[in-house]
């Protein structure tokens, strides 16, 4: 790693921890607690985010996957992998949460409606990618599969978008779009919303510079081998 | 406060699992700088 790659991830890591520890202050000392729900309503204001990135990450796979097939190029492998790592394990922390929220709110943890059902349907399609990728015998087999997957499973991401506009379903609608979050909540959530794109940018970063690094590993002890 | 238990449940589980997945990436990390070592190693000889 050279001085350039070392200076901008302690940049990124110190505005990170920053942006945290501000979002953390808004969630719980700043923003006023909704009158509805209560406390338990704070849980949305990382919920979000959470879900805003699985969605990030799953785009960038998309993007990545098709440059990989396009160029051939390892980095747009281990870019699309590692998307998919840091979405799938955001996207669980989605699934996760949402009960959490649910329990308290609706009185019940789970329900099959459109917007949870496609949720775990996408959770499935990238561990699907996952498994691929962990199962295939030959690197370039697995890259070549998995980035079909990766194109082809994004197409759920706008569905799940989309669901809770298209059916009536039990999950809240986009509240933030309609402009129905007043001014705190809304700064809160963004702040939030920052603090994990940040994440999701270093986690990749480190994530992605592994998985090059054990592709070069391999390459190697093949060469050897010969 | 009510309901505050799944308030803390919910943000202690973002926590655990961010921290862990960084853990898991800095074992990784330690365990392919062994195996580069490594090679560079038996390359040198």
């Amino acid at each position: 790693m050279n001085s350039n790659h070392t200076l901008r991830n302690s940049i990124l890591w110190g505005l990170g921890f920053a942006l945290m520890i501000a979002a953390l202050y808004m969630v719980f000392v700043y923003v006023p607690t909704e009158k509805h729900t209560g406390v338990v309503q704070r849980i949305f204001y990382f919920h979000v985010p959470v879900a805003w990135v699985s969605f990030l990450a799953f785009f960038i796979t998309f993007l990545a996957s098709i440059f990989y097939l396009w160029k051939r190029e390892i980095k747009w492998d281990a870019i699309a992998c590692a998307s998919v790592e840091v979405g799938v394990i955001f996207t669980t922390l989605v699934l996760i949460t949402g009960p959490i929220w649910a329990k308290p709110v609706w009185g019940i943890w789970w329900t099959w409606d459109a917007r949870l059902t496609t949720s775990l349907v996408l959770w499935l399609i990238y561990i699907a990618y996952l498994l691929v990728r962990s199962f295939a015998t030959e690197p370039t087999r697995a890259a070549r599969y998995s980035a079909v997957i990766g194109i082809v499973g994004f197409v759920d991401v706008p569905i799940v978008f989309i669901t809770v506009n298209l059916w009536r379903t039990q999950h809240p609608t986009a509240i933030i779009f309609e402009g129905g979050l007043a001014p705190p909540m809304l700064m809160t959530l963004l702040v939030c919303i920052a603090a994990f794109t940040v994440l999701y940018i270093l986690l990749v970063i480190q994530s992605a510079g592994l998985k090059t690094m054990e592709a070069d590993i391999k390459r190697l002890r093949s060469m050897k081998a010969e | 406060m009510e309901n505050l238990g799944y308030l803390l449940a919910a943000y202690t589980v973002i926590w655990a699992v961010v921290f862990g997945y960084i853990l898991y990436m800095q074992r990784k990390q330690r365990r392919l700088q062994r195996q580069t070592d490594m090679l560079k190693e038996s390359a040198d000889k």
